[in-house]
C-alpha cells in the first residue's frame, strides 16, 4: 500500500458548511432576545440572575469554541486553559495588584490571544484528531501547570485565589449580583456582535473558506497559516475574556476547576447549540448549566446515566442543534405568514 | 544504568496495557473513522461482567470466554440501537454521542456495583518474571496476550474475505457497496470486534490498576495518544505506540527534575506531539492524500 495510490475523498474532521447569513439571528429576534435579558433581574432572584450570568458567561466559552470549530473548522479539546488562563489573570491582577476588575477583562484577552496565537502556530500541521489530543494534552497540562511551586506567590497553588466581588459604581442603588450581570450582558454583546462582524468580514470568509475545504482556499490565495492561528487567536482571547468574567462572578479561581471537563461541556454546548450558529452557543451554555441539575434532581445515584440519556435525546431529534430548530421555526412561520 | 534499564522494563510492562487499550482504539477507528471515547468505559462493563461472573462460581476462562460473548454482542448492540440512527448526522454529534454513552455506562457500572475498589484475579500469577522483580508473570502473560492479539488481527485482516470487506467498507463505503459487501454490518462488525479486544484489555488491566468504575480513565487516554503516536491506521504501531508511551513516562518520571505522577501525562503528550508536528500521520501511519 504505497501513500500516494490511496486517495481518499474527503478528509476526517468534516465541518458541517453554514453559509454565513445563516449564522446569526435576525434583527427583530436579537432585539426581543436582548429586552428580554435587560428585564430579567426586575422580576427574577439574585440566585436567578448569578445562573443567568454564568449562562452568558459560559455562552461567551462556547462561542468562542463555535468561532474555532463551526468558523475554522479546527477542533478543540484545549478551550479550558485558555479559560484557566483568562480567570488567573483577572483573579491575579486583582488580588495581588489591585486592577480595577473592568481593567482586568481586555488584559485577560489580549494575554490569551497572545496565548492561543502562539499555541496555534505547532498545531498548524496538525488537523482532525491529531489537532484533538494536542489541545487535550493543553488541557491536562494546565491544572498541573497552576499547582507549580514558583507560580504558588501569584497564584496561591492549589488553594487558589479569593476575588473580591465588585459593587455597582456611582451609588447605584442595586445588588452586586445585579450589577455583576449588567456587566456580564454589556461585555457579552459587545462580544457577540463582534463575533457576527468577525464572520462576515474578509477574515471570516477566510476562516469558512479554509473549513469547507483547505486546499482550496490556499490556492484561492487565502493565507491558511495565518488565518488558521489567528482563528485560535481570536478563539483563545474571547475565551479568556469569558475566564475573567467567570471568576469575578464565582468569586474563587483553583486549578482543580478547569479540568478537561471543563472543556467537554463546552464542546456538549457547542453541538447542544449547533455548530457554526453564534446564538445557538448561550442555548448550549444553557443545556450544559441546567441540564445537568435536572438529571440530579431526578436521580442521584443515577444522574450521569440520566444526563447521558438526556443528550441522547437531544442529539436523536436535532442532530445539528438549536440551529435546526431555529431554521423549522423560521419555515413554519414564513407558512403562516403567507 | 541498573536504574535506567530498570526504568525501561519498568515501562515496557505499563506499556503493555497502553498498548492493548490502543489496539482496541485503532479497531475502531478502522471500522468508524473516529475515536470512541466510551470504549474504556465499555471495556471496564465487561470487565465487571466477568467478575460478577466468578463471584458466581464461574472459572475464570468460562467467565473470560462468556465476557468477550457478551462484549462482542453489546458493542454491536450499541451500534445498531444508539449510532446507526446518527450515521448521516454531522461528526461532532457522534462525538456527542460517545461522551453521553460514557457518561450512561459510567454511571450504572457505579449504580450495580458501587464505586468501591476491587480484586481482580489473574490467569498468570503474580511470581517474579525470570528472576527480575520490575515484571511480574502477569505482566509478561500481557505483554504475551497483546502480541498474540496483534498477530491474530493482521492475519483477520490480511487473509480473510471478511477482514478484507471490513478493510475495503472503512476505506472507501461507495466503492465496497457497489461490489456487494453490506458496509453497514461491516461497522456493527467493528464495534463488536472493538469492544471484545476492549474487553480482554480490561480483563488483563484490572489484575494492576484495580477494578472500580473509573479503572479506564487514565488508561484509555494512554491508548488514545499511543494509538495517535503508532498511527492511527496501523495495528502495529498502536502496539509499539503503547511500549514507547509506557517508556517515556517512567523515563520523564524518574529522570526529569520536579516531575511527579501528575505531570506525567502531559509531559508524555508534549512529546507525542512533537513527534505528530514532524510525522503528522503518526509514526507508522498511511498519510491520506486529499482530493478537492
Amino acid at each position: 500500500m504505497s501513500a500516494a495510490e490511496e486517495v481518499v475523498a474527503e478528509g476526517h474532521e468534516r465541518v458541517e458548511a453554514v453559509p454565513k447569513r445563516a449564522m446569526t439571528l435576525g434583527t427583530t429576534t436579537s432585539l426581543v432576545v436582548l429586552a428580554a435579558l435587560l428585564i430579567v433581574p426586575v422580576f427574577a432572584k439574585n440566585f436567578i440572575i448569578f445562573q443567568i450570568t454564568m449562562l452568558l458567561i459560559y455562552g461567551l466559552a462556547v462561542l468562542a469554541l463555535n468561532i474555532l470549530t463551526g468558523g475554522s473548522g479546527q477542533f478543540s479539546l484545549g478551550q479550558s486553559a485558555f479559560y484557566a488562563v483568562g480567570a488567573y489573570t483577572a483573579a491575579v491582577l486583582m488580588e495581588q495588584f489591585n486592577v480595577n476588575y473592568a481593567l482586568t477583562l481586555p488584559i485577560a484577552g489580549v494575554i490569551c490571544f497572545g496565548f492561543g496565537y502562539l499555541f496555534g502556530k505547532p498545531a498548524l500541521r496538525l488537523s482532525g484528531v491529531y489537532l484533538a489530543l494536542a489541545t487535550f494534552a493543553l488541557a491536562t497540562a494546565m491544572p498541573q501547570l497552576l499547582k507549580l511551586n514558583f507560580l504558588e506567590h501569584w497564584t496561591g497553588g492549589v488553594q487558589g485565589l479569593v476575588v473580591t466581588k465588585p459593587d455597582a459604581p456611582f451609588g447605584l442603588k442595586v445588588s452586586q449580583d445585579t450589577w455583576l450581570y449588567y456587566f456580564t450582558l454589556a461585555v457579552t454583546v459587545a462580544i457577540y456582535i463582534f463575533s457576527v462582524n468577525l464572520l462576515r468580514s474578509r477574515s471570516g470568509r477566510a476562516f469558512m473558506a479554509i473549513r469547507d475545504n483547505e486546499i482550496a482556499a490556499s490556492s484561492m490565495g487565502v493565507n491558511v497559516a495565518l488565518y488558521k492561528t489567528l482563528a485560535f487567536g481570536v478563539s483563545a482571547g474571547i475565551t479568556g475574556v469569558s475566564g475573567a468574567l467567570g471568576a469575578i462572578a464565582v468569586q474563587f479561581v483553583a486549578p482543580d476547576s478547569y479540568t478537561i471537563t471543563l472543556a467537554i461541556s463546552l464542546f456538549l454546548g457547542m453541538v447542544v447549540g449547533g455548530v457554526g450558529w453564534l446564538p445557538g452557543s448561550f442555548v448550549g451554555a444553557a443545556f450544559i448549566i441546567f441540564v445537568p441539575n435536572i438529571a440530579e434532581s431526578i436521580s442521584k445515584g443515577l444522574s450521569g446515566a440520566v444526563f447521558g440519556v438526556l443528550l441522547f435525546l437531544v442529539i436523536f431529534l436535532v442532530p445539528h442543534g438549536a440551529r435546526q430548530v431555529a431554521i423549522v421555526s423560521q419555515q413554519l412561520l414564513g407558512k403562516l405568514r403567507k | 544504568m541498573e536504574l535506567f534499564t530498570n526504568q525501561i522494563l519498568a515501562g515496557i510492562a505499563t506499556g503493555a496495557i497502553y498498548a492493548c487499550m490502543a489496539l482496541a482504539v485503532v479497531m475502531i477507528y478502522q471500522a468508524i473513522d473516529h475515536l470512541n471515547f466510551a470504549q474504556g468505559e465499555m471495556a471496564m462493563f465487561a470487565t465487571f461482567v466477568s467478575w460478577q461472573l466468578m463471584q458466581w462460581g464461574v472459572p475464570y476462562w468460562g467467565a473470560f470466554a462468556l465476557t468477550l460473548v457478551f462484549a462482542f454482542a453489546g458493542g454491536i448492540v450499541i451500534e445498531r440501537v444508539l449510532f446507526k440512527p446518527l450515521a448521516k448526522a454531522p461528526i461532532l454529534t457522534n462525538v456527542a454521542g460517545f461522551i453521553a454513552l460514557f457518561a450512561i455506562i459510567n454511571s450504572c457500572a457505579g449504580l450495580i456495583w458501587d464505586f468501591t475498589i476491587k480484586q481482580y484475579p489473574t490467569p498468570f500469577g503474580s511470581a517474579p518474571f525470570l528472576g527480575s522483580q520490575l515484571i511480574s508473570t502477569h505482566q509478561a502473560g500481557m505483554i504475551g496476550v497483546t502480541l498474540l492479539l496483534l498477530i491474530g488481527l493482521f492475519f483477520f485482516f490480511q487473509y480473510t474475505r471478511i477482514g478484507l470487506a471490513m478493510r475495503a467498507a472503512a476505506a472507501l463505503p461507495e466503492s465496497a457497496r457497489l461490489v456487494g459487501i453490506n458496509t453497514s454490518w461491516m461497522i456493527a462488525l467493528g464495534w463488536g470486534m472493538a469492544s471484545a479486544i476492549g474487553a480482554i484489555a480490561g480483563m488483563l488491566i484490572a489484575p494492576v490498576v484495580f477494578l472500580e468504575p473509573n479503572m479506564m480513565g487514565g488508561v484509555l487516554i494512554y491508548g488514545f495518544a499511543a494509538a495517535v503516536l503508532g498511527g492511527l491506521t496501523s495495528p502495529f504501531g498502536a502496539v509499539v505506540g503503547g511500549f514507547l508511551m509506557g517508556v517515556f513516562e517512567n523515563l520523564a518520571g524518574t529522570y526529569i527534575p520536579g516531575v511527579g505522577n501528575e505531570l506525567k501525562l502531559p509531559i508524555a503528550l508534549a512529546l507525542i506531539i512533537s513527534v505528530l508536528v514532524v510525522k503528522p500521520a503518526g509514526l507508522f501511519g498511511r498519510h491520506i492524500v486529499k482530493r478537492v
